[in-house]
């Protein structure tokens, strides 16, 4: 049966950087997070933001508190407890002809995770973040009160709350609008792209004709070539278009074992790049595809994170504005080329406005994100890649951060001062926080 | 099926349930707690397109007397039920029960006496109507007796024999008694254990236990790795478990 926990358990994010800690599962959130400091979800955020800052910190995991308590078919609306699963409601939904508003890279999320990083997906430049399709959150404060908010009820708080990483309080229902789909099936179009500028002019180009567009980018590549990658396109396909019988169900396969440090280097890494590339040339053009691959072509292989071995990895996300012009990205990919962080992916979007969750990621302008298996150089890659991004006007997505200096993100981050107002009026002595608040706001340990 | 869910709205018995009720089986909820109740059968009634209700009744498995009405009640919602889950019960670690003897009593009353006061019930009304599933958890605790398990383990031991017995006794007149052995699964009911490296996940069990009922087998250890596992504790000669902390 297993014996009691001792203060040996450790918790980490996707990245597998572990600290000290210990999770306290339940489905019964409204109990389980009275005194709590930190809630988690499914832990796919990479870094430190679902991380206690000290180990005897109250950690909650929501992933049993997964009850969806309202759904109406007429308008789409759902009301769930935060630990609902994005997997659990695709899988129930698609069917029925609906499918979450926006969703991220993954499905092995929960809807409160969902909240707490106002994720994005492909088809932001249409309909912004996770938090623009959030009707209302029913809350737990620092003061262990429980409260409701939404645009029009304590409205500070819930724009604190959207994009807030779990620092305003501990989410224990969210209500949402879903969409009704087309079909099943995604109609998608790939094209080959030469380099990084033809890149973001295509990106530009797809954008006002495709509800959802996103890149991929060989980073390997130098010179002339550099930004040489794929850009994939897609939509819902119609009735007519759709195959007759439903997407087949995902047959996963889970990486059993952790693989040697020395897997990811760049030649294990320029021939992934390689092969991927030339797949894609071989099907390019365009087809009917099922969601699983269009939407998580990752989650086919469970625990792919464990490719990077013991050492674990980060990613880097940042978004550049608009504004700072297609040479600004250029000269980003040439830094990274440089600064030698080798990734196996590197996805490249370009993003809509920015959305009204106080420190919400996107912006208008291009986002780029690259993993980096960690290292001693990982620190300062990291600084490097940060100075460029200021100096651009851009900023960094804290999901996946878990290496960003405080002086960095105030630097990049102008409604920070907003942000730290309102965890003042709610949670005056910083009861709630977690590693990355105390790496980034200087919160207590 | 139309199944009665005992502890259907939290643990391996919510996943159980939400499984049947996904595949549009008839699902009535039993359990403590009006709140609960009423937050899981909302959520079950969600995950189906066509479910016009799902209905509850408070029974709690430490009040012998809520079992026949309780049973009644989901008899009449869905017009005949023909299964019973029971995964209710309670869990303490054996320090605690050892600190504390009024809760080994309520422990042992619970886990077994009671339960099988309510499988009696479920049992009679089941073979009625000609048989059906009565499928209930116990463990592999009850499998040997074990240092860290002493108390727990010998109420799911006691257990465990009774069901084995229901099923020789009436699986000819219609009865399928299916006895679930859940290894360690992560829930809230072990979350203040260290998971071993196999620890399985409520759905996983869920979705055994559910295959296990249409197959209408007698006996699972879930999730499957536990057979093994088992296998080699049952046969290990007193002189080791005397000596491994297992
Ligand atoms: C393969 C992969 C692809 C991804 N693709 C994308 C993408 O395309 N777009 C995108 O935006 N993101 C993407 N992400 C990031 C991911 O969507 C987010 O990290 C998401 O928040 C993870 O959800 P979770 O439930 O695992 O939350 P966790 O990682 O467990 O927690 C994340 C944060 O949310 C907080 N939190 C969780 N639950 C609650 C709650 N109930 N109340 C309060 N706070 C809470 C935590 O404290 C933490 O700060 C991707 C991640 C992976 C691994």
């Amino acid at each position: 049966m297993g014996s009691p926990a001792n203060g040996q358990s450790t918790l980490s994010g996707w990245g597998r950087v572990p600290v000290p800690g210990h999770e306290q599962l339940s489905e019964n959130l409204e109990a389980a997070t009275r005194g709590a400091v930190l809630c988690r979800g499914l832990g796919r955020s990479y870094g430190d933001s679902s991380l206690p800052a000290n180990a005897s910190d109250k950690v909650v995991a929501t992933r049993l508190a997964n009850r969806i308590l309202a759904f109406d078919p007429e308008t789409g609306i759902l009301r769930a407890e935060a630990g609902l699963c994005l997997a659990d409601l695709n899988r129930l939904f698609i069917p029925r002809g609906y499918f979450t508003p926006v969703t991220p890279g993954t499905k092995f999320v929960t809807v409160g995770g969902m909240v707490a990083s106002d994720v994005h997906g492909k088809n932001h430049h249409i309909e912004g973040c996770f938090g623009a399709h959030v009707r209302s959150l029913r809350m737990r404060l620092a003061s262990d009160d429980i409260v409701t908010c939404s645009e029009t009820e304590n409205p500070d708080l819930f724009y604190a709350t959207i994009g807030g990483m779990g620092l305003l309080g501990h989410i224990l229902e969210v209500e949402f609008k879903m969409h009704r789909i087309s079909s099943p099936w995604i109609w998608m179009e790939s094209e080959r792209v030469g380099d990084i500028d033809e890149f973001i002019a295509a990106l530009g180009h797809a954008a006002p004709r495709w509800p959802m567009t996103v890149g991929w980018i060989d980073c390997l590549i130098r010179g002339a070539s550099l930004g040489r990658g794929i850009l994939m396109a897609g939509r819902w396909a119609t009735p007519e278009e759709a195959k007759a019988e439903p997407p087949p169900l995902p047959r996963n396969k889970t990486l059993p074992f952790e693989f040697p440090n020395w897997a990811i280097n760049s030649l294990t890494v320029q021939a992934f790049n390689f092969a991927y590339y030339w797949k894609h040339m071989d099907h390019r053009g365009s087809g009917v595809v099922g969601t699983e691959p269009f939407f998580y072509p990752l989650d086919a292989v469970l625990h792919w994170n464990r490719v990077y071995g013991a050492r674990g990895f980060t990613q880097y996300q940042c978004v550049l504005p608009r504004a700072a012009g297609p040479r600004a990205v250029r000269e980003f990919m040439e830094l990274m080329t440089k600064l030698g962080g080798a990734s196996p992916l590197c996805v490249i979007k370009d993003c809509g406005p920015e959305g009204k969750g106080l420190l919400s990621f996107p912006l208008e302008g291009t986002s780029i994100a690259i993993d980096m298996a960690i290292s001693a150089d990982t620190q300062r890659i990291v600084d490097r890649l940060n100075e460029f991004v200021i100096a651009a006007g851009g900023r960094i997505y804290l999901t996946k951060d878990g290496f960003t200096r405080a002086e960095h993100f105030a630097a990049m981050e102008p409604r920070l001062p907003k942000f730290l107002a309102a965890r003042e009026k709610w949670d005056p002595k910083r009861r709630l926080r977690s590693a990355q608040s105390h790496r980034l706001f200087g919160d207590p340990a | 099926m139309k199944a009665i869910v005992l502890g259907g709205t939290s643990g391996m018995g919510r996943a159980i349930a939400q499984r049947l009720a996904e595949r549009g089986d008839g699902v009535f909820l039993l359990g403590i707690g009006d709140t609960e109740l009423e937050r899981s059968a909302a959520d079950l009634k969600s995950r189906h397109p066509s479910r016009v209700d799902v209905g509850y009744a408070v029974c709690d498995l430490e009040k012998p007397e809520t079992f026949a009405g309780a049973l009644d009640a989901a008899d009449a919602a869905l017009s005949g039920f023909d299964a019973v889950i029971v995964t209710a019960g309670l869990f303490a670690t054996q320090e605690k029960l050892e600190a504390d003897i009024e809760f080994t009593r309520r422990l042992v009353t619970v886990n077994y006496a009671n339960t099988v006061v309510f499988c009696e019930h479920a049992r009679k009304r089941l073979l009625e109507r000609g048989g059906g599933h009565l499928t209930v958890f116990s463990s592999v605790a009850g499998d040997r007796g074990r240092k860290p398990v002493a108390i727990y383990g010998s109420a799911k031991a006691g257990l465990s024999v009774y069901l084995e017995a229901l099923d020789h006794k009436f699986h000819a007149a219609g009865l399928s008694v299916l006895c679930v052995k859940p290894g360690f699964v992560k829930t809230a009911m072990t979350a203040g254990l260290k998971p071993p490296p196999f620890a399985g996940e409520p759905d996983q069990v869920a979705n055994d236990v559910i295959r296990a009922m249409d197959a209408r087998k007698p006996m699972i250890y879930t999730p499957g790795i536990w057979a093994l596992v088992m296998l080699v504790i049952r046969w290990l000669p007193r002189f080791v478990m005397r000596k491994i902390g297992f």
